[in-house]
């Protein structure tokens, strides 16, 4: 059994006191951030970069760190749903329906304690998804040649303005933002420099570092810095939480959902683009239409819990696939995650399992661990998550702050991209007042460049011949997803927004 | 009561080794190396592996801080160093064939090559061009007549830019064999060796160019065969059994040198003593073993035969690139 070998290795990796350490870090932090409403896991691992950078961490230790944020994340975006009926991110806005009732109900500890369970399921099925589909996608992932790159991150933009946001125009221009960011720095096709007004430090393109730190974590300062007065938090602390262990009846009423939703949260993680929300919406829709035979979804059904946590923990780990296999994000927070892999000099792709096979077992083993952890962490010890709910943001926003600028200026130690970064930072504001999601931007300035040096390689390569992008099997099925992908959202979607508006999304400009 | 001593002996044995240096002239009060790019690249290995080997041997008596100064394809660190710290006598700015290509096409705007001073190489890298396993071309005169007869054929994929190093190498190497319009030959540009090399695997492309270090491991998996390297002779060990281009009639020699420039107001004595440290390290075993383990091939040029060697190169990468188009 190769697969049990190379499993054993990556524990060998993962099991070390510093990889521990730091894994139990991450899972920590990543729940009080996923708990605080606005920080989701692309703010959260977006924050925790420049940590990672100047503690020196090396390729493994650092993806470590930084996955357990990400998952710690997922846990943590319910708590807040379901205690204060605002949810901690947007994946976890599902949660709110069901778990918010509960809570009213007195059942807060039983819908933690039952959410926290299916979102250990949801987890614990998708990293055994990445470990079997992942080396089966790197043998697929040969026959991309350039054209089928192509029609691949064509296909991640048409589906990206799908269900996961509550606009398909405003993702549509949040791309195109992105794509034309993207388009700053030396062309690498012909080596000619483009808007870069003779500026040296714009040689090299945006980083993409500097552009998500600006426009996630900044911009939350800003948006704090104009709301001061306001509080909203001053609800949960009144909260019963109640018992923490659920009925075995409610588990075993439970257990279905959890596994549907798994596999289909899973999925929607795979499907670049997609991410977390969709997973969450599907999976809760699904369960809705499946097994409420009473009408009592959105009145503190627990499978109305259960389901979209297992969903978007699935869908989180689902993305990790297409991001270590193919280099193609699936999610806003892998996105994330695909920068940090450039920055150290690892290219995800066909090749990372068999060149860098100690970096990818060693995370594998590492997200289990990480999962034991918060599962651990997220039932017994949730009471200490909702205390810090109540910390207040005019002591958080100021670090969230200290930590951009001390980190940013410590990766690439030029006050040029502490400007940019204050650039972006504006700009995350504005587009969020306006109700432009961020994460196209994210896409559009990583995929942008990568989709169109594959365009152009693809064109030169058959000599200046177009059709050769829908020359393969493989490129039309791409095409054809893609196309799907796109329509589809515009008739499902109608019905979609609504429901969405229904529960006053706020946060909607934060995806995944 | 053995371990003091241990350490008595030890302490005396680095004050020694501080003594001699110092006795050797100029030392600089706090070494500084530029690598004018992140952690991690090719130019942060030079820095930090020459400044931790001079501090080994004593060339120097302090750390040498590395500095990382990133942006531009090392543009921004050259514009730092010509203008802001032009008469440091401790700073020392790694730079590569990439450095003279920029500087050659003008991609770092306002700088030119005579502002800095070009102290010496530590070895280089050797260019590559390598076909998959299975491919039927086998040798390097076969590849370059088959470019000849129809361009269109063959695409040559590459992990630097269009008129980038990688891009130059299979270029100087066609005007050798004598492809009258090197323009046409298809390049295109990956970003980096191994995703080059993944596309000749997934047979996109019919050809690599790139450094015999991207190479290796995928020689050793048996995927790619090399079919010249564009060195001037055979290299050692391991790499002993790839041809060069050279003995299959192709004259065409492409060295990734790496070595280090200073600021251009940096003084006589200080460059002096900069040259004869680098060169004393490398003469010395302990590189010889960090080049082989990094499979670096030898170039051993100092002071005046480096800053010409520079010139030298700049000069041939500008009329390459003239000829291509990159710069008129």
């Amino acid at each position: 059994m190769d697969l049990l070998n190379s499993l054993a290795d990556g524990f060998s990796i993962a099991l070390t006191w510093q990889n521990l350490g730091l894994a139990l870090l991450g899972c920590f932090l990543g729940t009080i951030m996923g708990a605080l409403p606005g920080l989701g896991p692309s703010n959260g691992v977006a924050i925790l970069i420049p940590l990672a950078f100047t503690l020196g961490l090396g390729a493994t230790p650092a993806l470590i760190l930084l996955t357990s944020v990400y998952y710690g994340a997922m846990y943590g975006g319910r708590i807040s749903s379901i205690l204060l009926n605002i949810p901690g991110d947007e994946p976890a806005m599902m949660t709110c329906l069901d778990g918010y009732p509960m809570a009213r109900a007195g059942q807060a500890g039983q819908a933690l304690a039952i959410s926290g369970l299916a979102s250990f399921v949801g987890s614990f099925l998708a990293t055994w998804g990445l470990i079997l589909l992942a080396p089966q996608l790197v043998k697929i992932a040969l026959l991309f040649g350039p054209a089928e790159y192509f029609a691949l991150f064509a296909l991640a933009f048409m589906t990206l303005g799908g269900v996961s946001s509550t606009n398909q125009a405003k993702s549509a221009f949040a791309a195109a933002l992105g794509l034309g960011l993207a388009m700053i720095g030396v062309d690498t096709q012909t080596g000619v420099p483009r808007f870069t007004f003779g500026e040296v430090h714009l040689y090299d393109g945006i980083d993409f570092l500097v552009a998500i730190v600006g426009l996630f974590a900044l911009s939350e300062v800003f948006i704090f810095l104009e709301e001061r007065h306001g509080s909203a938090s001053a609800e949960g602390c009144k909260m019963e939480i109640g018992r923490l262990t659920p009925p075995w009846s409610m588990i075993k009423q439970c257990t279905p959902t959890m596994l549907r939703t798994s596999g289909l949260g899973f999925l929607a993680g795979v499907l670049p683009g997609a991410g977390a929300s969709l997973g969450s919406f599907i999976s809760y829709s699904m369960e809705k239409r499946l097994v409420d035979k009473e009408g009592t979804f959105g009145k503190g059904d627990p499978r109305g819990v259960a389901a979209p946590e297992a969903g978007n923990n699935a869908a989180a780990g689902g993305a990790l696939v297409p991001m270590l296999a193919l280099g193609v994000p699936g999610s806003g927070t892998t996105a994330v995650l695909l920068a940090v892999l450039l920055s150290l000099n690892i290219t995800p792709g066909p090749l990372l399992f068999t060149q860098n096979p100690d970096v990818v077992w060693g995370l594998i083993a590492a997200l289990f661990i990480a999962n034991f952890m918060l599962l651990a962490m997220n039932i017994p010890m949730v009471g200490l998550f909702t205390r810090v709910l109540l910390v207040p943001p005019r002591i958080l926003m100021p670090l969230v702050a200290m930590v951009s600028f001390v980190g940013i200026y410590g990766i690439s130690g030029s006050s040029f991209d502490l400007l940019v970064m204050i650039g972006f930072g504006i700009m995350g504001w504005v587009l969020r007042k306006l109700d432009v999601p961020l994460v196209p931007i994210i896409l559009g300035t990583l995929l942008g460049n990568a989709m169109e040096s594959n365009l152009r390689r693809a064109v030169t390569i058959d000599n200046g011949d177009w059709f050769t992008l829908i020359d393969s099997p493989l490129s039309i099925g791409l095409w054809a997803v893609a196309i799907v992908g796109f329509v589809l959202p515009l008739i499902v979607g109608r019905v979609v927004r609504a429901k969405m508006h229904e529960r006053g999304d706020a946060e909607g400009s934060i995806s995944d | 009561m053995i371990k003091a001593t241990r350490l008595t002996v030890a302490a005396l044995l680095l004050g020694a080794s501080a003594l001699t240096a110092s006795a050797e002239g100029f030392m600089p009060a706090n070494p500084e190396c530029i690598a004018p790019a992140n952690p991690g690249g090719g130019w942060d290995f030079t820095c930090r592996q020459v400044g931790k080997s001079l501090q080994d041997q004593g060339l120097i008596d302090k750390t040498m801080q590395v500095s990382n100064l990133a942006g531009g394809g090392g543009g921004v660190a050259y514009a730092e160093v010509v203008n802001k710290r032009n008469d440091n006598n401790d700073l020392i700015v790694a730079a590569s064939s990439a450095t003279a290509t920029r500087l050659a096409q003008g991609a770092y705007p306002g700088n030119t090559k005579d502002q800095v001073r070009w102290l010496a190489s530590v070895g280089a890298d050797y260019g590559v061009i390598a076909v998959a396993a299975n491919s039927p071309i086998t040798t390097l005169p076969e590849l370059l007549e088959q470019i000849k007869t129809d361009p269109t054929t063959i695409s040559v994929a590459g992990g630097s830019a269009v008129g980038g190093w990688d891009h130059l190498k299979v270029l100087i190497a066609a005007n050798a064999y004598g492809v009258e319009d090197v323009r046409s030959v298809k390049y295109i540009a990956f970003d980096g060796g191994g995703e080059a090399v993944t596309q000749l695997l997934a047979g996109s492309v019919q050809a690599f160019t790139g450094d015999i270090s991207e190479a290796k491991g995928f020689v050793d998996s048996g995927d790619i065969k090399v079919i010249a390297v564009l060195a001037p002779e055979r290299l050692g060990g391991e790499f002993g059994k790839f041809p060069t281009a050279k003995e299959q009639g192709v004259d065409a020699i492409g060295a990734n040198w790496r070595g280090f420039y200073a600021p251009g107001g940096m003084s006589d004595e200080a460059y002096a003593g900069w040259v004869e440290k680098i060169g004393a390290l490398y003469a010395s075993d302990e590189w010889k073993g960090i080049m082989e383990a990094n499979g670096l091939a030898p170039l051993d040029l100092q002071g005046p035969a480096f800053e010409q060697f520079v010139s030298d190169s700049v000069a041939q990468i500008e009329s390459i690139s003239k000829e291509i188009g990159i710069i008129k």
